[in-house]
């Protein structure tokens, strides 16, 4: 573990108010975008002399496309129910990361040019002119928001931060100041096909080389395919399956699920990345340029179904907006969901009784379930409310014998974000990923201690590759980090098949 | 004429012109704004039957807000319960009983002692909001001074209000005769005194302070009441795998073959 330039936040013994501390998080801020990306994504290259006008008119222009900036920039009361809800302000104290916190630094400037009480009297009602120094604000603040919607589930209106941060994005790439992370990932994505920026050849090379290591350690040929035209399913992971722990070993779940289902199946080259950074910037139109992609694999590889793998934010973009965006789907068969979460897919296959399962190979591991922020409050899975947290947990407890969960309020609905997505997941942000991370690691410490938990599961991409890195920082190690198909692929007794 | 008569009978125009009108165009305003994405907060309802239930929780009970904090819960339960009684007490002051059918305005005499009383509950809630306003760090920290202000003007009315009730006592048939004149456009009334505005101050700060109302709702924060029918995150079904969602600016820009 790197020596931290902060402080770690201390584990809180009980519940405390929390205080106030005023710009302490005023100089994290990410790195700023690049013109070369800036430029691929459609936007100005650098801060653009007038940017203020800009801005303003980008405003205006979203006030009439999104319904929900519109009413939820209207509607708060401030009547402070959403103040203590948000993982950035429990473990930073800085006021501008409560959610209504941040609402307020565009609503502010709502109120000045767009409201009648805001132009006359600007003082009265809190509205102030965009600034240099608002600006700066918007950058670092919507940049310290994970687009988790934890503040929607408690406002009596359903006001989502996100949707603000996300508006609050598109302003600051339209003046020329986005930010670099999400941006780089987008524009790799568009010229590569995903966020690593792995080519086709070095895809293939990993999977080959998985399969190997599946055949030495099973002794089974498990097929990992890559492009390959006329199989049943295209399956979408997030590409950081093809390359780190512990999310490879998520993957070589997968393919263990579909050997066993005996379904032909195929990742591409093309559409060889889940997740959609478009989402974080809150631009319709990048978000649909990466979805598009999806749709031309799946036409491409002539699939009959889309399944997707393990990713919180992606499975939002995939199970709210793909159609939405790159839809209509006539061209796949219509008996199945489009698209499919790999763990409807994984959970149909033990209704049906379809996977052997030995529990015991588990039985080292003491389990919890980490539920993904955007899985949670912005998705569904299977046909019910609430299948979403249904049916990991159920595809969990088919596979160990040893589950637990975290408190009430910290799980379901009610899930803290890992603090590390919706853009943050890089390093110069290290800062407020660790803090913000604070509510889930008390939760994470409270099991441990209560049932001497080993590993927490977790179905994103983000969520994985954010606890591996702080976890340490309060006292777990990284290995505690688990893919659920990982718990999958280790209990499943492999049968050779035919194709296999 | 009266000269009270006169300003509080046009400022009743006005500020019933500037409520509907401006409240008027903000719920067409946001009926017109489409929502692109769905965007539920989940688990959703999954049927229009569902939504429906989930405002009506939302509406009724406060049930995010119950979720959140139990004390804001209670203030608000209170203030806003207790606010419904007391209008509902009002309509005796602005119908007269040969205009509805049976049983309206048995209803609103039923409910006049609980109006009455119920006028202390708002007050009661109002302070607590109040309280937590002033003392609870976080919300001093989002609050402005049209925040203060607007718990102050509704206690401004609610605390006239119970002092005409309690105390210093006004004509209410002389009030209602009026009232009636302003909303039937029967401006030949005033002519008489027993058609006049009552001139007792308490009146005259009580309706002040609801016409002042009246007139910022539309530009403040009120906007609150329309706003939550149209909020995404809680009028949406949960359905976007089965039925394609798509908005017509979006269409346009994406779907239509450019010429
Ligand atoms: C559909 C009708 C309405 C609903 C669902 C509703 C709901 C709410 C909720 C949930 C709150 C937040 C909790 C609180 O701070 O009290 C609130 C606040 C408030 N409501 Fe309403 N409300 C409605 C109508 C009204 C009306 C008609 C008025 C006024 C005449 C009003 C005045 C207020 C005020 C002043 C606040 C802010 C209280 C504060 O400063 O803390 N509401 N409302
Ligand atoms: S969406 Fe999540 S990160 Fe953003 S303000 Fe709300 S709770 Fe905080
Ligand atoms: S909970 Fe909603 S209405 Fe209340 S302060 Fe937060 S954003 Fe505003």
């Amino acid at each position: 573990m790197a020596k931290a330039k902060f402080e770690t936040p201390a584990f809180r013994p009980y519940p405390v108010v929390p205080v106030i501390k005023q710009g302490v998080m005023k100089d994290s801020r990410s790195f700023v975008s690049k013109p070369g990306m800036q430029e691929s994504l459609g936007y100005p290259g650098e801060l653009v002399d007038n940017w203020q006008e800009v801005a303003i008119n980008k405003l205006g222009e979203l006030l009439t496309k999104y319904r929900s900036l519109r009413v939820y920039l209207d509607t708060c009361v401030k009547c402070g129910s959403c103040t203590d809800k948000c993982h950035y302000f429990i473990g930073t104290n800085d006021p501008k990361n409560m959610p209504v916190g941040r609402q307020d630094l565009l609503r502010q400037v709502y109120r000045r040019y767009f409201t009648l009480a805001g132009k006359l009297f600007p003082k009265l009602v809190g509205a102030k002119d965009l600034t240099r120094d608002m600006l700066d604000d918007w950058y670092n603040y919507f940049h310290q928001c994970s687009q988790c919607r934890r503040c929607s589930v408690y406002c009596p209106y359903g006001i989502d931060t996100a949707e603000i941060s996300m508006a609050a994005r598109e302003i600051l790439d339209a003046v020329g100041y986005g930010q670099k992370y999400c941006n780089e990932i987008i524009e790799k994505v568009f010229k590569i096909g995903n966020n690593l920026g792995l080519p086709g050849p070095a895809i293939r090379n990993t999977l080959e080389g998985l399969e190997e290591d599946i055949k030495d350690e099973t002794g089974v040929d498990v097929r990992l395919p890559l492009d390959e035209e006329g199989a049943e399913i295209l399956f979408v992971p997030p590409s950081a399956d093809f390359f780190v722990e512990p999310h490879v070993d998520g993957l070589i779940g997968y393919g263990k699920v579909f050997h066993q289902a005996g379904i032909s199946w195929t990742m591409s080259s093309h559409a060889s990345e889940a997740g959609n950074f478009g989402m974080f910037i809150g631009s319709y139109e990048n978000m649909r340029r990466v979805s598009m992609r999806i749709r031309e694999a799946a036409l491409d590889l002539k699939v009959k179904r889309i399944v997707f793998g393990e990713c919180g934010h992606a499975w939002r973009v995939a199970y709210a907006f793909l159609n939405t965006l790159a839809g209509p789907f006539d061209f796949l068969d219509q008996r199945y969901p489009i698209p499919q979460h790999i763990c409807e897919f994984t959970y149909d296959l033990i209704q049906k009784g379809a996977l052997k399962l030995d529990k015991s190979a588990n039985d080292h591991r003491r389990i919890t379930y980490h539920d993904s922020c955007n899985v949670a409050r912005a998705t569904r899975m299977g046909n019910k409310p609430g299948g979403q947290f249904v049916i990991p947990r159920e595809v969990i407890k088919a596979c160990c014998n040893h589950f637990y969960e975290m408190p009430y309020d910290t799980i379901y609905d009610e899930t803290y974000c890992c603090a590390g997505g919706g853009g943050l997941l890089t390093d110069e942000l290290m800062e407020v990923r660790v803090k913000g991370a604070l509510p889930r690691m008390e939760a994470l410490k409270q099991v441990t201690d209560d049932h001497q938990v080993t590993h927490m599961a977790t179905i994103c991409a983000i969520c994985k590759s954010q606890f591996t890195k702080v976890v340490p920082y309060y006292g777990f190690d990284m290995d505690q980090i688990i893919s659920v198909h990982q718990l999958v692929g280790d209990a499943i007794i492999l049968e050779p098949n035919d194709r296999g | 004429m009266e000269s009270w008569t006169t300003f509080y009978a046009v400022s009743f125009y006005v500020a019933t012109l500037i409520l509907t009108m401006g409240v008027g165009y903000k719920i067409v305003q946001y009926a017109k704004t489409p929502a692109p994405l769905k965007i539920p907060t989940t688990p959703a309802p999954l049927t229009t039957g569902g939504v429906v239930i989930r405002m009506l929780l939302e509406v009724i009970l406060f049930k995010s807000l119950f979720r959140s904090n139990k004390w804001i819960w209670l203030f608000a339960m209170l203030f806003h319960g207790a606010l419904w009684v007391v209008l509902l007490r009002h309509l005796r002051y602005f119908i007269a009983p040969e205009w509805v059918i049976f049983p309206i305005w048995e209803l609103v005499e039923l409910i006049q002692p609980f109006g009455k009383y119920g006028s202390f509950i708002m007050l009661f809630g109002l302070l607590g909001l109040l309280a937590r306003r002033l003392f609870v760090e976080r919300m001093r920290y989002i609050s402005s001074a049209s925040d203060y202000l607007m718990l102050i003007l509704l206690l401004v009315i609610g605390v006239s209000g119970v002092l005409m009730s309690f105390v210093t006592r006004t004509d209410i048939v002389q009030f209602k005769a009026f009232m009636l004149s302003v909303m039937c456009f029967q401006w030949q009334n005033f002519e008489l005194p027993a058609y006049q505005m009552p001139t007792d101050s308490m009146l005259l700060v009580h309706l002040a302070a609801v016409i002042l109302l009246m007139i910022v709702f539309p530009f403040s924060k009120l906007l609150h009441a329309p706003g939550v029918f149209f909020s995404p995150g809680r009028n949406q079904v949960d359905n976007p795998r089965e039925k394609r969602h798509v908005a017509p600016w979006a269409i346009k820009q994406f779907e239509t073959p450019q010429a």
